[in-house]
């Protein structure tokens, strides 16, 4: 992985940010920062590398313990500086997270809280009437995945090699599940969500859209405007519907790859109240 | 003759006991609702199962996994999910996963309308069915959000018994909870001993030594730092009782996801020259505590 | 996976429906319902593949006990023949509970 992708959060979120998102008090790792999309205010997130990390086990663009219990009380602050605004401010999360960090410590000191912690912020945010949009530039694996994107209204991906949304990489996924890599990448062919490539994962409805940039290691001028409008787009389309996660099991995407999706929901709304 | 002597009361006792570890998901959602009054939802004869399984030659479950049944608890209407630990390591699919967030979500519509239904899930996962990967991402996500939203208006708990445990995405789950219930064998963790070891070396967490691993995750240590609210025997009676309990104390003073300003404190205490043991963290969580 | 279908004649009362078993490493789950007419069929789902003998002596000799006419579902985990000659047991008493 070169430098440049490890950076690529850093790099959108100051294009966009206009700042480092350094936070007296935070870790090094989680960027916040105010901002401005057109005419609007917003709030802008991200997760960056920290050689300062004080978990070893830390500090390489993972979702830790710090990201988690800091990141939260970024996020509630937010939500209660615009309770009393009828119109809260759009939380953007540039996210290049490589996954949830894996140590003793962490476990010790209870990450699953800490991730926990910054789901329930994100969902609290998103449920208060902010606009959550996730921008995925880069990795946003597992609990990476979960943590950063998966409570926001609408998820926004480059269309790159470099970006990757899954549950497990491939050569952790291959040794757990004793399948060569090779079968991976043909279990993948046919079974849609398996599969590693950012296509595939749009195909399943969870996107709301998937695009093309010039040049996504470099947000230049154009770039950043054509990101800039995506992310207007987004905020508008996620305040003019439900602040629920509804939208992804109404997609195109789910009616084709989610099926079974749409029977649980139908047929458990059915036995509900007969039983 | 031979002069037996009468069994001890703790003999008898252990004798009368019924383990609820041993019990698959259906009978433990049975023990965890009022007698009589379990009504399954999607069960093994409505034949909802992975659509994604069969395609890779797995054989699916009638249920994939997971047990959705109405009933009530304490005479309250109630909602109880349990995970079959032995189908596919407990992990979430669609399908199981699907069911799981439906339930919070009709639980919640039913708080909405006055119907006070309140949620229990028995938890045995290890995460992620990495047959379905990013279904299972996508569904746990939406269960996530399903619980951040119920457990506004009723308590949420989470039993978790073993032998599985609670890895992964269903660990944040846990984290979710207003109350978690756990047994001595139960493990509690983001990430998998073995996962750990892998990505970070035998020294910083030897998967194979027993003791150490329960003294980091196991229900024990949970419970005396907090991250579980309750420590059980492995007994149906007493984890039904348990669960009663704390529905009767109602919601919690505050949500274990709340407590950011606690932890950041608790995590400044601690001794960042060196590696922590689980004893470190007892010591520091009652210094600083609530 | 092997997909094994097998039918047998039938005749005799008939229990309710019956549901038992696990999909686990050597394990397996039954559903099994009662059917109109005189024939059981029997639709076996395996993790093993190459069995299909083992399985028709197996459920011939459950059958025997049990001529009931019934739709039989197993989605089976590498169960040895004792144990589905088990599960098949228990799914009869619980057709008769």
């Amino acid at each position: 992985m070169s430098d440049t992708v490890m950076n690529r959060g850093r790099k959108w979120f100051e294009a966009l940010a206009g700042n480092d998102g350094s936070v007296p008090g935070n870790p090094g790792s989680l960027l916040l920062s105010g901002g401005k999309l057109g005419d609007e205010e917003v709030v802008f997130v991200g997760l960056v590398p920290d050689p300062k990390s004080r978990f070893p086990r830390a500090g390489r663009s993972e979702v830790g313990v710090d990201e988690g219990w800091f990141g939260t009380r970024a996020l509630r602050q937010v939500i209660e500086a615009d309770k009393d605004k009828k119109v809260k401010r759009p939380i953007i999360t540039v996210c290049d997270t490589k996954s949830q960090a894996y140590g003793r410590r962490e476990e010790l000191c209870g990450i699953h809280v800490a991730a926990a912690a910054i789901i329930a912020a994100y969902a609290d945010a998103r449920t208060a009437g902010h606009p959550v949009i996730a921008l995925i530039v880069g990795r946003c694996v597992s609990g990476a995945f979960l943590a950063m994107a998966g409570q926001a209204n609408r998820l926004i991906a480059f269309n790159d090699p470099e970006v990757l949304i899954h549950a497990m990489y491939k050569d952790a996924a291959a040794r757990i599940t004793r399948r060569s890599v090779e079968e991976l990448d043909r279990l993948g062919q046919e079974i849609v969500p398996m599969a590693y490539d950012i296509g595939s994962f749009a195909k399943l409805g969870g996107l709301h859209a998937l695009l093309d940039v010039a040049h996504p290691d470099e947000p230049a001028s154009a770039t950043a405007a054509q990101v800039q409008s995506a992310l207007i787009e987004a905020i508008a389309d996620s305040r003019a519907k439900p602040a629920t996660l509804d939208v992804r099991l109404e997609s195109d995407g789910a009616k084709t790859y989610r099926k079974a999706s749409l029977l649980v929901r139908q047929k458990m709304a059915e036995q509900w109240n007969a039983v | 003759m031979m002069n037996i002597p009468p069994l001890s009361k703790d003999v008898l006792a252990l004798s009368m006991r019924r383990s609820y570890v041993e019990l698959n998901a259906r009978a433990r959602a049975k023990e965890l609702l009022d007698p009589g009054t379990f009504r399954e939802i999607l069960g093994p004869f409505d034949r909802v199962m992975s659509p994604w399984l069969p395609m890779q030659g797995i054989v699916p479950q009638s249920d994939d996994g997971c047990v959705v049944a109405k009933g009530t608890i304490d005479s309250q209407p109630a909602v109880v999910i349990a995970m079959e630990g032995k189908f596919q390591g407990g992990s979430i699919g669609e399908v199981c996963g699907m069911k799981m967030a439906e339930a919070f979500r009709l639980a919640r519509i039913d708080n909405e309308k006055g119907i006070p239904t309140r949620a229990v899930l028995s938890l045995e996962s290890g995460g992620v069915r990495l047959q379905e990967a990013n279904m299972g991402e996508l569904v746990i996500a939406e269960i996530y959000s399903e619980m951040v939203a119920l457990r506004k208006h009723t308590p949420l708990i989470v039993v978790i018994a073993g032998p599985t445990g609670c890895f992964g995405g269903m660990s944040l789950a846990a984290g979710l909870a207003s109350y978690v219930v756990m047994t001595q064998q139960a493990r509690l963790s983001m990430n998998g001993p073995e996962v750990i070891e892998q990505e970070a070396g035998a020294a910083e967490f030897p998967s194979g030594d027993k003791p150490f691993v329960w003294s980091v995750n196991g229900g024990a240590q949970r419970a005396a730092t907090g991250f579980a609210d309750l420590l059980v025997e492995d007994d149906a009676a007493e984890i039904a009782k348990a669960v009663r309990s704390l529905f009767s104390k109602g919601h919690p003073a505050k949500l274990r996801t709340d407590k950011y300003e606690l932890f950041i404190k608790r995590l400044s205490a601690m001794d960042w020259s060196r590696q922590w043991t689980s004893e470190d963290i007892r010591k520091v969580w009652k210094e600083v505590a609530e | 996976m092997e997909i094994l279908t097998f039918e047998f004649p039938a005749s005799g009362p008939k229990g309710k429906r019956a549901h038992v078993g696990v999909v686990g490493s050597g394990d397996l789950e039954i559903l099994m319902e009662p059917a109109d007419g005189n024939r059981t069929k029997v639709k076996i789902q395996t993790s093993v593949a190459g069995f299909g003998p083992t399985w028709k002596a197996v459920l011939e000799r459950f059958l025997q006990n049990y001529p009931a006419a019934s739709n039989i579902e197993i989605n089976d985990f590498g169960a040895t023949p004792g144990t589905a000659a088990l599960r098949l047991r228990q799914a009869v008493e619980v057709s008769k509970s």
